[in-house]
């Protein structure tokens, strides 16, 4: 069985970023970029299945700027197989990437499709979902837990106030939590390794995909900032401040 | 315009949430309440008393059973046509529907709105937190989450809406419902609590973060969150967890005990009316979010505190 894996290319989770001053956006010249958190997890989750004999092939798949190549080098470092750059500078919203990503999924017809739960950018929480829906598959998303047996995935997934256990047929499109694994480091002996393995680049215009952005930012400002706070010496006037100042207790 | 609002609810009674989503969708125009589920006559009941709910669809079957996403999208989907708003609470659940409803409808989706500027134009954090972006959907149909703290209630009382049955939709049959664990709890829910009281890493291990900081929640009635480090040493479950990756919370009064304040714990919590700070380290960054720092060891001052309050 082949696996398909989604990876976005992000500013870093410790960068902290800035608004531009003129409010078209968040200024990502010069930031260190490395790969979305979740789309680690989602690659060690392959490579697991793969070591385990369920997956055989593992194809990952970056949509955007050419630089994404280096996203797709750590992934096959990693341990993925090949790389798929779908290379464009338009702005991709999910909608659009999750068409992409459904052209791909009828040309190399993979019995997983495993995604990251939500980028750290965009925070938006919609690839995974968007795909299944577009290519008629089940979806388990927010995984914590992943067992494929018998032609089906049972899937725990992170739920408010809980776990829930779903079991769906393959192939299916699997989204992935924190929880599921820790990601592995990568040996210098993989990234040189990973250097050698296929890349290949295709236009979304090739595989018949329309990039168009649905949603105009309009405007990024700053969130309201939160007014100095005060350093109390001890717990009375802790106490003494939060009865009488703040009255929440 | 007439917005729909899929509600949440354990198909006797509605969450919360989704008294949120109604206050959000009242802001765009009439709105009425989808309940999709199986014996939910009680939670259908529930949406019609409202405040400002016209008409309650009701979609009842075996099929709505667990709120499989396949079913519920396309019993969403069944009903879509006449709406120009299809409003989700973004919880677990809304967030695994919703995005399926907008791409079987070829829209696109907007994430997490915190505030409705007009119709086509939503306020949404991006970047954890970091920036807020207002965007403009240009889609015929608007499919949108919206983030509860963002929104004050909607009354649960005072409507009067007409209930009507719909057909409920077959099962698709690719996806199966195994089993659940919920975690019990007397607790007020994290995400609905007026007070919160938060572990991190230095609390060191799972007994004492029980030890220390349940009777403290005890004393103010506070829901216990975690950070992902407490979550992910074992200290605390995992749906305790506040952040960009957990839950969001804006409670009245948010207490930090022996949490740093990591961009992405901040995320979940920055809205809060209140922090207080307890932390040992003068230079963790939840001082610079904090309205009052104690700078001291937890395992002294947090006992201190819940002997002090009545």
């Amino acid at each position: 069985m082949k696996a398909l894996v989604p990876v976005k290319r992000v500013v870093d989770y410790n960068v902290k970023v800035r608004v531009k001053s003129d409010g078209t956006g968040v200024d990502i010249a010069n930031v260190k970029m490395s790969m979305n958190p979740f789309d680690e997890i989602a690659v060690e989750e392959a490579v697991r299945l793969k070591e385990k004999g369920i997956v055989t092939e593992i194809v990952a798949v970056s949509c955007g700027v050419s630089q994404c190549q280096e996203t797709l080098r750590t992934a096959m470092a990693i341990g993925a197989d090949r790389g798929i750059l779908v290379e464009t500078d338009a702005e991709l919203q999910p909608l659009a990437v999750a068409k992409i990503l459904k052209a791909l999924v009828d040309k190399e017809q993979p019995g997983l499709v495993i995604l990251g739960k939500q980028a750290i950018d965009d925070d938006c929480n919609q690839t995974g979902q968007m795909l299944a829906a577009l290519a008629d598959l089940p979806q388990a998303t927010f995984a914590s837990k992943v067992e494929v047996a018998d032609g089906r995935a049972v899937v725990t997934r992170e739920v408010d106030g809980g776990l829930e256990t779903v079991s769906v047929a393959l192939p299916a499109v699997l989204t992935t939590d924190l929880r599921l694994n820790e990601p592995r480091y990568v040996t210098l002996p993989n990234i040189m390794k990973a250097k050698k393995k296929p890349l290949e680049t295709v236009k979304p215009d090739a595989l018949g995909v329309d990039v168009g952005p649905r949603i105009k930012t309009l405007q990024v400002a700053e969130p309201a900032k939160r007014s100095a706070g005060i350093k109390v010496a001890d717990v009375a006037t802790l106490v003494a401040k939060l009865k009488n100042e703040a009255k929440v207790i | 315009m007439t917005a729909l609002v899929i509600a949440e609810h354990d198909h006797g009674a509605l969450k919360g949430a989704t008294l949120n989503t109604v206050a959000a969708a009242a802001q765009l125009g009439e709105v009425h309440v989808l309940v999709a589920g199986a014996n939910a006559a009680g939670a259908a009941q529930a949406a019609a008393q409202i405040a400002g709910v016209s008409k309650v669809l009701l979609a009842d079957g075996a099929s709505l059973a667990e709120q499989l996403a396949e079913n519920v999208a396309a019993q969403v989907l069944a009903v879509a046509s006449g709406y120009s708003h299809l409003l989700f609470p973004a919880t677990a659940h809304g967030k695994n529907v919703a995005p399926r409803v907008a791409a079987l409808l070829d829209v696109a989706q907007v994430s997490d709105i915190t505030k409705v500027v007009s119709a086509d134009t939503f306020e949404r954090p991006i970047y954890a937190g970091n920036a807020i972006a207002t965007v403009q959907s240009t889609d015929a149909t608007k499919v949108l989450t919206v983030r509860t703290t963002g929104f004050d209630p909607a009354a649960a009382s005072g409507g009067s809406a007409t209930v009507e049955t719909v057909v409920a939709v077959a099962d698709g049959g690719t996806s199966r419902f195994v089993g659940a664990e919920i975690a019990r709890s007397d607790r007020p829910e994290l995400t609905a609590a007026k007070i919160i009281v938060s572990g991190g890493r230095a609390l060191g291990s799972s007994e004492k973060f029980t030890e220390v900081l349940t009777p403290l929640a005890d004393k103010l009635g506070a829901a216990l969150g975690a950070s992902r480090a407490a979550v992910d040493a074992g200290y605390a479950p995992n749906d305790w967890q506040v952040g960009q990756t957990g839950k969001i919370v804006a409670p009245q009064l948010y207490v930090a005990c022996g949490i740093s304040g990591a961009i992405q714990h901040l995320a979940g919590m920055k809205d809060s009316k209140v922090i207080v700070a307890i932390n040992k380290d003068p230079e963790a960054p939840i001082f610079s979010v904090a309205d009052f720092s104690l700078e001291a060891d937890l395992f002294t001052v947090v006992p201190e505190l819940t002997g002090m309050l009545p």
